[in-house]
């Protein structure tokens, strides 16, 4: 057992570093560090130019999409080579939040799904930054249940073979700035539900496509609505066959899974600063013997998800395929980083319900209280994941599913006595 | 980047579970738990012919030699069948005792016999109630003959000698080894939580003490191997954990009611998924204590305390939540949930209980090496 690079390794860490420290843009750097929550921390410049400027430097010298291949735009690396690239990028990262959704999740699944040409058309201006992409698939009758979608494709009468959509997507992050969007739609509710779907690819400029921000309930706009109105969209934009689109969403959903759950946050390393600064009645919080208690239990999570994460880049390391231990990473985060906020705040006594520039760490725990219920649903809620878990890792059986072999259009909508 | 043991450590992994699964099916831990027996002596010298006692002494000493990857291994397979016998008290305990502190003479004499299993060592430390600390330690050794009581003390009545913390002359702390088939030494068993580990009263009355380690020093010498048995202990919790896990899990299929397998319940799912997290924190914990117990990082104290918060909070789920959802079966006497419960609960509170090693490990996170467990 060692944490060491192999020299293979450790020669392209060197590489990467020198790379990264000749062109990173290092007048963010403080700017970024202060990056929390759903926010790049930037205020000196537009977040999303910066993160373009940044990802078209990396992808003119072979850094951008490092997993992908070199004719998609990508640098053909190995995994390990991309997971010693995200350490050495560190704070500069967060300067592809707009590209995290295209290059982990709609990337791959062009790549699984769309012909050749069209790969060699979408997906290198994706790796550049040059072209943002945005995941249409929750709606307000399909989150958890996402194969109860009601935003429905037909086929035009005209004879063109194009499909006209109609519906309403919510919860899509960045749309507003996106190019490019993946659909999943309903082609034929006579079937049950997991068999009508269909995907589709379209660009965010088509006619009738109208973004809305959603006001969410800590008061920021990261996600939208998007509405479909007699939107046409041609039979060559479809991914895989009609009928075919849940499988085809599982491919992106295996990738959203892995991307967000990888090395997330838990707010512990902040709050045990915290700690060591506030005082209880005196003394250093730290010192206080409950505040050591739930700190521990803090803590032992915090390194858990980090060596699970470092058990996971050991496979990988080794060409191995990492097991299912990082199944838990994003389920601990999220509930974790809930928990912990609010016990910062306590610390904070009755000034804990001010969330200002003033309070400690500028209001970062105020800020994780508010956003942490988010963390909790989307990309797969708690109890989701959890049937995931216990379904696929532990070998449990499905839930009794009452609507899978009822027509989709004959299964109840609401409910009531 | 190499956070696993090596492919001979995983076939010595197997090895031991193979033997173990024959020599200690959960009958034989039964066995213990109902009979008059405190612990399965055959069972016991199994594990030194084997080689497992003596796994990390070395072969000076007649030990295998091998190191403390594969102390950790060997560490979860007991854990994992809860086997009744005192490798924590003669080999995490005494044996590193030894190899840290004590003389040639010392060394030569109880390694070799501590390997073969001819003789069990433990250490006595605990007086009373309460959490222990320097003030408690009120055992008394005067002109080389010790005084004083040590209770509960793990595999009390059946070792042979002991590491005895106690007041030296300068009312300083030291350590002292007593032998205890000494007529100055009476033996009384405690009944407790978990009769499948020994638990004895050990009364001292002026017999010989002979200094183990630097005089004054007993209690940086106890808390450094403490640290490390934590880690072993942390690795044992770690192998119940993952067993009484897969017991839930193996009744929640075979378990029908309400028509259909229990384990399609969401109850009854999520509460596996959650004993399945912390289990899989605890293992990743531990592997960090492991790579810190046998690299002698100086990160090494709060790597301890950081596998053991985490299997001891792992091992208490996962062992009462087996019996939860086993339901009313879970409780009874006749099923095998009680026994890991038993040990869990127990090896909860050896070495120190969960809050006095969340409370040490943010201590020593706040002295200084705040990056390594963040």
């Amino acid at each position: 057992m060692d944490f060491q690079d192999t020299p293979e390794e450790a020669a392209f860490r060197a590489e990467a570093r020198a790379w990264i420290d000749a062109n990173a843009p290092k007048h963010l750097e403080a700017e970024l560090k202060r990056a929390s929550f759903g926010s790049s921390g930037l205020t000196s410049e537009d977040p999303v130019a910066a993160g373009k400027a940044w990802q078209k430097k990396k992808a003119e010298a072979g850094w951008a999409c490092l997993h992908w291949p070199k004719e998609y735009g990508g640098g053909a690396r190995t995994p390990i080579e991309r997971v010693i690239w995200n350490q050495e990028e560190g704070p500069y990262a967060v300067l592809s939040g707009a590209f995290t959704i295209g290059h982990g999740m709609c990337g791959p699944t062009v790549m699984a799904w769309a012909d050749e040409e069209q790969s060699r058309k979408l997906l290198p201006p994706l790796a550049s930054g040059e072209e943002i992409w945005c995941q249409l698939f929750s709606e307000p009758a399909g989150g958890s249940d996402l194969a109860g979608l009601r935003t429905r494709a037909v086929k035009a009468d005209d004879g063109s073979g194009d499909w006209i959509v109609n519906g309403q997507k919510i919860w899509t992050s960045g749309a507003q700035i996106s190019d490019w969007g993946l659909l999943i739609t309903r082609t034929d509710p006579d079937v049950p539900k997991h068999k009508g779907l269909t995907m589709f690819f379209l660009s965010m400029d088509t006619p009738g496509v109208e973004v809305r921000p959603i006001k969410q309930a800590n008061g920021a706009s990261g996600f939208n609505e998007v509405y479909f109105t007699d939107v046409r969209i041609p039979d060559s934009q479809r991914l895989g066959d009609v009928g075919q689109g849940w499988k085809v969403s599982l491919t992106t959903l295996m990738n959203e899974r892995l991307s967000i759950g990888s090395g997330m946050s838990t707010g512990f390393p902040e709050l045990f600063r915290f700690c060591m600064e506030a005082e209880i009645e005196g003394k250093p919080a730290i010192e206080d013997s409950a505040v050591r208690t739930r700190l521990a239990q803090f803590a032992v999570k915090q390194s858990g998800l980090k060596y699970t994460g470092m058990r996971a880049i050991t496979a990988l390391s080794k060409g191995d395929t990492p097991g299912p231990e990082n199944s838990i990473g994003k389920l601990v985060a999220g509930a974790t980083m809930q928990e912990l906020a609010m016990f910062a705040l306590d610390i904070q006594g009755e000034a804990g319900v001010i969330w200002s520039e003033d309070s400690p760490q500028r209001g970062r725990f105020q800020a994780m209280l508010m956003r942490s219920p988010a963390t909790r649903i989307e990309g797969g809620s708690d109890e989701i994941l959890r049937n995931i878990i216990g379904e696929r890792v532990l070998g449990l059986p499905g839930d009794i599913r009452v609507d899978k072999d009822v027509p989709f259009k004959d299964i109840p909508t609401r409910g009531g006595s | 980047m190499n956070l696993d043991f090596s492919d001979e450590q995983k076939q010595l992994r197997d090895q031991v579970r193979r033997f173990l699964s024959e020599k200690c099916p959960p009958a034989a831990v039964r066995k213990i738990l109902e009979g008059s027996s405190a612990f399965d002596r055959d069972l016991y010298l199994g594990l030194a012919e084997l080689g497992v006692l003596g796994a990390a002494i070395p072969e000076e000493y007649g030990g295998v030699g091998l190191g403390d990857l594969e102390l950790c291994v060997i560490a979860e397979e007991l854990g994992r069948v809860i086997a009744p016998v005192p490798v924590s008290s003669s080999i995490y305990l005494t044996a590193e005792f030894l190899l840290m502190s004590g003389s040639e003479a010392q060394k030569a004499c109880w390694l070799p016999k501590l390997s073969s299993g001819e003789v069990i060592g433990t250490f006595a430390f605990n007086e009373g109630q309460g959490r222990m600390t320097p003030d408690k330690v009120q055992a008394r050794v005067e002109g080389g003959k010790i005084t004083g009581t040590k209770a509960p003390i793990a595999d009390g009545s059946i070792a042979d000698f002991a590491i005895v913390a106690a007041r030296d002359e300068a009312d300083g702390i030291s350590l002292y080894l007593v032998k205890l088939d000494d007529d100055g030494v009476s033996r009384d068993a405690l009944e407790s939580i978990d009769p499948t580990r020994d638990q004895t009263r050990l009364t001292f009355d002026g017999c010989p003490a002979e200094l183990l380690g630097g005089q004054g020093e007993g209690w940086h010498i106890a808390s450094v191997v403490m640290d490390r048995a934590a880690i072993l202990l942390a690795f044992e919790q770690l192998g119940g954990s993952d067993r009484a896990m897969e017991m839930a899990r193996d009744y929640a299929l075979e378990r029908i009611a309400f028509g259909r397998q229990i384990g399609s319940f969401q109850a009854i799912k999520h509460m596996l998924a959650d004993m399945y997290v912390s289990a899989t924190l605890a293992r990743s914990n531990c592997y960090y204590g492991a790579w810190a117990l046998a690299s002698g990082a100086s990160e090494r104290p709060v790597a301890a305390a950081t596998a053991r918060v985490s299997a001891t909070t792992a091992f208490q789920q996962c062992s009462k939540n087996n019996i939860q959802v086993h339901g009313g079966m879970g409780f009874t006497w006749a099923f095998d949930c009680h026994l890991y419960y038993r040990r869990s609960n127990a090896l909860a509170l050896a070495l120190g209980g969960l809050s006095t090693w969340e409370s040490l490990l943010i201590e020593r996170m706040s002295a200084g090496n705040t990056e390594s467990a963040a």
